[in-house]
């Protein structure tokens, strides 16, 4: 048996050897970044597949001001999402979408305040911006829910179809704007963005509680706020995405 | 409690700074949209303009760019794979098509 006497042993300080940090970011941080990747991978896939749709189908080549909903080809985003909240019948293209934009890449910003608040240890203007992300985020999801419930309920025209009947706005079989392919993807893209969005304002009245409870003044570090902040700006980022392949393109 | 005395002025310059870039990327985009007939030059113009806004969204806001060169990496790697599936899938999908709507000529 060994007779070295452990207090003699140097200690073992190598990579893995705990207290030090590998990438030089902290174990949360670390692993946000890898949960995040492999979140990004899903919706990379979902937008390979709306590519890959699109390209099976025929694209609209006519005169844009001609245009009318179809089954035949991919219909064009911006005839599609062209309503506006309050304008019934006004032909706004992309307006709501630039909205929605304006909201969530201003609800960044907050969060990036309220994370350089967490920094200088000001608690509360870590609150103050903290609810700021917070409102943009429920604003945000609100614009979505009428977007949603638009898309579905559809427009009076409908899609007139060859045995003279209409339909009317879309479900997961029936599309009045074009292929069922083309609502299958709004759905499953914008609602799993949504679903992002929803989780991320439940985590930011998790971090707003524990803030204002002191839980994180008491710690004496915001890294929480940083984590939960990190995944916030991946919500953009992927909205950055969604809106150009699906809205503009 | 208040610890007012000895917290540091706020450094947001940076952080407004990078808002007004993306603010204006978003604009262009929907000029280019409203102004420009749609075609595969537009839509290169908004896979170029889309990265610019994800750049700085992810070396800023998330800090990427401060961070070391090794998961800076590791993150943007697997990102390049990504849209290399991407750019294979789609032209996947444009043989799939022609061979489907050719097949009967």
């Amino acid at each position: 048996m060994s007779s070295t006497s452990t207090t003699l042993e140097k200690p073992n300080s190598g990579t893995w050897d705990g207290g030090n940090e590998p990438l030089k970011a902290s174990y949360g941080k670390l692993m946000m970044w890898f949960f995040l990747l492999s979140d990004a991978f899903t919706f990379g896939a979902f937008l390979i597949v709306y590519g890959l749709s699109r390209h099976t189908h025929l694209p609209y080549t006519g005169d844009p001001e001609a245009f009318a909903y179809s089954t035949q080809w991919w219909p064009i985003p911006e005839k599609v999402f062209n309503a506006f909240p309050g304008f019934h019948g006004v032909d706004l293209p992309l307006a709501f979408v630039a909205l929605m934009t304006m909201i969530l890449i201003l609800s960044s910003v907050t969060m990036v305040l309220a994370v350089e608040a967490g920094h200088r240890m000001d608690k509360n203007d870590v609150q103050k911006w903290l609810l700021w992300t917070i409102l943009f985020g429920a604003t945000f999801l609100g614009c979505q829910a009428w977007e949603w419930g638009h898309f579905i309920t559809g427009d009076e025209e409908g899609m007139l179809l060859a045995d003279g009947s209409r339909i009317f706005g879309a479900n997961l079989t029936v599309n009045q704007y074009g292929p069922p392919l083309f609502a299958d993807l709004f759905f499953f893209i914008t609602g799993f963005h949504g679903t992002h969005v929803f989780s991320g304002v439940v985590l930011l009245i998790m971090i707003f509680i524990n803030t204002v409870n002191g839980v994180y003044h008491k710690r004496g570090h915001y890294e929480m706020v940083e984590k939960v902040g990190l995944y916030w700006h991946f919500v953009d980022l992927v909205w950055v995405f969604v809106f150009t392949f699906f809205y503009l393109i | 409690m208040h610890h007012t005395g000895d917290i540091p002025e706020a450094q947001t310059r940076g952080i407004w700074k990078t808002f007004f870039i993306l603010v204006a990327i978003t604009a262009l985009e929907f000029v280019f949209a409203f102004f420009m007939d749609a075609g595969t030059t537009r839509n290169v113009i908004f896979i170029i303009l889309t990265l610019f806004k994800a750049f700085y969204i992810v070396a800023e806001f998330m800090h990427l760019k401060h961070e070391t060169k090794a998961l800076i990496w590791t993150i943007i790697i697997p990102l390049a794979l990504i849209v290399w599936l991407m750019v294979a899938l789609l032209s996947e999908g444009s043989y799939y098509f022609n061979s489907i709507n050719s097949y009967f000529e």
